[in-house]
């Protein structure tokens, strides 16, 4: 059978019942389509003994009915999951050779439900990034091409973006800290959703920030992210910020119309410099969605422009405290010591050796806002600030509003290396449209909703109230019907 | 607040990242730009308003202060660098 790695989740789920295909030529398909896709850079610790193994008794499972929801279906997972005895070294030096005796919460729920783990993929480097060049595995190539530049796929999940895009997996993990999942699958054509803070337990996942990082589904469709979402969700006592709320028929809450409900045009979105056709595509997503029968409504968020320098202090901060652990004792690895060196001396050098330029950059920055003398100028008023930021939030939604759309990102992909000169600063601009959501906790979803004239895909993104996913994917399923996007990237590797 | 050598050396120091006295000033140029990008907060009016302690309202999960976990040595080491006789090695820290 023809291209089955094309297939989407909901697709392969539904061959799989009827008893079409089987797990083991799902698997199988994906597997050569990644082994021919080496260039892209997307998978880089491939299990495919693993793979077929669980197809196998996913097949088992199949035959006697009564499969779990995500039974055969081959899937990636993000470096940053630890997954037991498998390389899961967040694409840093520092975690090389670990693999840990454990298996995150999230992954564990995903192989729980029958999924196939096809490898790890790809991403920045303790997911921080937005171009996926912080990599130690090296950069990720966006499937997407127009001319003889390599663009990026996003980042930090621009692996499982890639992947997901050219169709070497049927979907795959992502993580979302600043716009790690929306941005990336907003420049690589797909469907990124970051749920609420709470959500799905971060038991196992290499920590950056605590109190931004989720997981979420990177899909083909909106139907397939609720699948996958449903699955990941769940309480996990082994998180102390995970929600003891019970998980909704995701895929159910697709049906039905958003006839009446009230969508938000944040007017702060609205960049100077904001190229015209990210303009246009914002203004047809809001055509699309006033033709469903949603009411629009322009709505200020005041504290929108403080979202991103209020982000890289508390997401700094954060990361310097968890990287902490970092240290060479434990896990992976350890400088090579002088004679006469100390333990504050290994310290030092493993963390110099095993620490790329920007997770460098990054811990010194949140060391400093941290630091006795600068606690209330910089990190106490970076918190104070988000609750504003939050607050903004809970304003419209008590004002009726249903759900946000804006804009995705900034532009289109870029080409690989076009930032190297670029101060640091210059990045982190990608994530302006993403990061108040994680400041706010919110839950927010990235949809393909057209191409621009240079042929490269750009997504809107709709925000929406705590815990109401449900309802957010309904908007999303709508919009994606409405853009009618289906071009993919022409396979050229 | 502008940050010279000596203070990218302090906070070099505090995170335990060992940098060379010639990537110093490099070091210290792009704390400026990130500090002068944060410097922004400045500007935003927080009196009164309470810094964020969790972005759900939900009080932490609590529960009974017993053991659930343990006697897992061999695992606990098994991706340490240098193990030896059931615990982490280190280089000497006391004298």
């Amino acid at each position: 059978m023809a291209e089955l790695n094309k297939l989407t989740l909901a697709e392969a789920r539904d061959k799989l019942r009827a008893k079409e295909v089987t797990s083991v030529e799902l698997t199988q398909a994906c597997l050569d389509a990644a082994a021919q896709a080496k260039t892209l850079n997307a998978f880089v610790h491939d299990t495919p003994d693993l793979a077929l193994q669980q197809a196998e008794a996913a097949d088992a499972t199949l035959a006697k009915g009564d499969a779990p929801s995500m039974c055969g279906l081959p899937i990636g997972i993000k470096d940053l999951f630890c997954t037991k005895g498998v390389a899961s070294q967040a694409a840093s030096a520092i975690l090389e050779g670990f693999r840990p005796e454990y298996e995150s919460t999230v992954s564990q729920n995903l192989l729980d439900a029958g999924a196939v783990m096809l490898g790890k993929l790809n991403m920045d480097e303790f997911a921080m990034g937005s171009s996926n060049e912080t990599s130690v595995y090296g950069d990720v190539i966006n499937p997407w091409k127009v001319d003889s530049r390599q663009l990026t796929p996003g980042g930090s999940s621009g692996g499982s973006a890639s992947a997901v895009a050219a169709d070497l997996c049927l979907a795959a993990t992502g993580t979302d800290t600043g716009g790690s999942i929306r941005q990336p699958a907003a420049f690589t054509g797909i469907v990124g959703i970051k749920p609420t803070y709470g959500r799905c337990s971060r038991w196992g996942i290499v920590a950056f920030a605590s109190s931004l990082d989720q997981a979420g589904p990177m899909t083909k469709t909106v139907r397939d992210a609720a699948i996958m979402l449903e699955t990941m969700c769940g309480h996990d006592a082994k998180d102390s910020t995970s929600v003891d709320l019970p998980v909704p028929d995701f895929e159910a809450a697709l049906q039905g119309d958003i006839k009446g409900k009230t969508i938000g045009i944040p007017k702060e979105y609205r960049m100077d410099g904001m190229p015209d056709e990210i303009e246009n595509l914002w203004s047809d997503g809001t055509a699309m969605l006033k033709d469903a029968g949603a009411k629009i409504v322009d709505i200020s968020l005041p504290h929108t422009r403080y979202a991103l320098p209020a982000y890289y202090v508390i997401a700094p901060a954060e990361a310097s405290s968890n990287l902490a652990r970092y240290d060479g004792v434990r896990y992976g690895h350890r400088a090579k010591l002088s004679q006469g060196d100390g333990i504050t001396e290994m310290y030092e050098k493993t963390r110099a050796e095993g620490f790329g330029s920007e997770v460098q950059r990054r811990i010194m920055v949140g060391t400093y806002v941290l630091s006795a003398g600068f606690y209330d100028a910089y990190y106490n008023r970076a918190r104070r600030v988000r609750t504003l930021i939050k607050k903004d939030f809970e304003d419209v939604f008590a004002q009726g509003i249903d759900a946000i759309l804006t804009p995705a990102t900034p532009t289109s992909a870029f080409g690989l290396g076009e930032m190297k000169d670029a101060d640091p600063v210059q990045m982190y601009i990608n994530d302006v449209f993403t990061v108040t959501v994680n400041l706010a906790g919110l839950p927010g979803i990235s949809v393909p909703a057209g191409l621009d004239k240079q042929g490269l895909p750009l997504g809107l993104q709709l925000i929406g109230k705590p815990f109401e996913e449900g309802e957010l994917l309904q908007f999303a399923h709508t919009l994606e019907r409405a853009a009618g996007f289906v071009a993919k990237p022409e396979k050229w590797w | 607040m502008s940050i010279d050598i000596t203070m990218a050396a302090k906070v070099a120091k505090l995170a335990r990242i060992k940098v060379e006295d010639d990537a110093l000033p490099a070091l210290a140029e792009e704390f400026n730009a990130i500090l002068g990008f944060i410097e922004q907060l400045e500007e935003v009016d927080v009196e009164g308003v309470e810094p964020m302690t969790s972005v759900t309202p939900q009080r932490l999960k609590r529960r009974e202060d017993v053991v659930t976990d343990g006697d897992q040595q061999d695992k606990v080491l098994s991706n340490a660098p240098d193990a030896r006789e059931g615990f982490f090695a280190v280089p000497k820290v006391v004298e």
